[in-house]
């Protein structure tokens, strides 16, 4: 334990040295994004929100710029296939009743928000689809299918800017978002901000850490060759500092991708993104 | 027996006459090694994509043998002159004995 104390104390003194985002421009097949804007007003410790892809090397960067070098559209690819699939006790497919995806341009943008007195997720509304009108079994938050659906969703909303409502009848779940996001857990007593807040743009090991935006959402990250969703990458971040990790699709995570789609209101979309 | 393949390329449409174009393609597949074990430690046999192929107009430009170690989804990007107007013609050999094409017309101007 005393070494593992000596090595934050090391690692916490190389920080000023490092190096922050860097100042490429992310264009997709000649769509630019925007990977760089005034945080929101409701932000009162950071003044420039910064799109994860700033934070990558030029060689991953260079993945997400051309979508047939993306390896994230073979499992969009999977999710076109899926919208056509018949599934369930009556007979139909997501194109039964939506007759194009690309309908959906734009939800992506206000995701999660409330309805009906319930904080939603993209997820939620999938599987509130399928179990609903299609009669099928719902999807795991982030098994394979539903990765691919919410990418090909997600994707139709590209470019556009995240706008997520956080007054109204979001504020108490925004609210408890934000508190989530401040509080330190686990044995390393950490919070989110600790991180991405207080020391985004320095080298957490070998890597940069980033400002923790999650508008590239499910996201295809090389260490594991597949598509991860925010609450997925949530775990990942408890169990990296020690913390016993919330459960994917319950009220603290779906509080906290509110609260972090807030953080990120004004960047573009890039679903689906590539990281490391 | 392997399912989801999914051959992809990209061509440009069009070309001058004797321009070296970038060809990239793309085949989703699970290339599993065969030295893997399933959780009763029985090995799972190996299926991967032994073998691609690029045709022009009949004349192979590539023709690439591929081995276990090769991860999942190949993706090979290479060079080809285009002398004249015609097709690429792509095929990839799967050990259980499917062979998947595509192929892509390109234009000369």
């Amino acid at each position: 334990m005393r070494r593992i104390t000596t090595l934050i104390a090391v690692s916490t003194l190389a920080v000023g040295a490092a190096t922050a985002q860097d100042s490429n421009e992310l264009s997709i097949d000649g769509a630019p994004m925007v990977t760089e804007v005034a945080a929101p007003a409701h932000m009162e410790n950071v003044d420039t929100i910064y799109s994860g892809w700033r934070f990558r090397s030029v060689e991953t960067q260079s993945l997400e710029m051309d979508d047939f070098d993306n390896p994230a559209f073979v499992f969009v690819d999977k999710g076109i296939d899926l919208f056509d699939a018949v599934d369930g006790s009556e007979g139909k497919a997501c194109a039964s009743c939506h007759e194009d995806v690309a309908e959906f341009a734009g939800l992506r943008t206000k995701l999660p928000k409330v309805q009906d007195g319930e904080l939603v997720t993209m997820e939620e509304l999938v599987n509130g689809c399928r179990t609903e009108r299609m009669g099928a079994e719902p999807w795991k938050w982030s098994g394979g299918d539903m990765t691919a659906m919410t990418a090909l969703i997600g994707l139709q909303s590209r470019g556009m800017p995240i706008d997520v409502a956080i007054d109204g009848d979001a504020a108490p779940f925004w609210e408890k978002g934000k508190e989530l996001y401040y509080t330190r857990v686990g044995q390393l007593d950490m919070a989110c901000s600790n991180c991405h807040e207080d020391n985004y743009g320095v080298m957490i090991r070998a890597d940069h850490l980033s400002q923790g935006q999650i508008n590239g959402f499910p996201t295809y990250r090389l260490k594991n060759a597949k598509l991860n969703s925010s609450h997925g990458r949530f775990k990942g971040c408890m169990k990296n500092i020690r913390a016993e990790p919330y459960k994917e699709g319950g009220e603290k995570f779906k509080a906290l991708e509110l609260y972090l789609a807030s953080r990120g209101n004004g960047l573009s979309v890039e679903t689906p993104s590539v990281r490391n | 027996m392997a399912s989801g393949v999914k051959p992809r390329v990209k061509v440009p449409k069009s070309a001058a006459a004797g321009e070296t174009i970038v060809i990239k393609t793309l085949i989703s597949h699970k290339m599993e090694s065969g030295q893997r074990k399933d959780g009763d430690g029985n090995v799972i046999p190996r299926s991967i994509i032994n073998r691609f192929t690029a045709d022009f107009n009949g004349q192979n430009v590539i023709d690439v043998t591929l081995e276990p170690a090769i991860s999942t989804n190949p993706y090979f990007q290479f060079e080809s002159t285009v002398p004249e107007a015609g097709e690429f013609k792509f095929t990839w050999y799967d050990d259980d004995g499917s062979v998947y094409e595509t192929a892509k017309k390109i234009s000369v101007s």
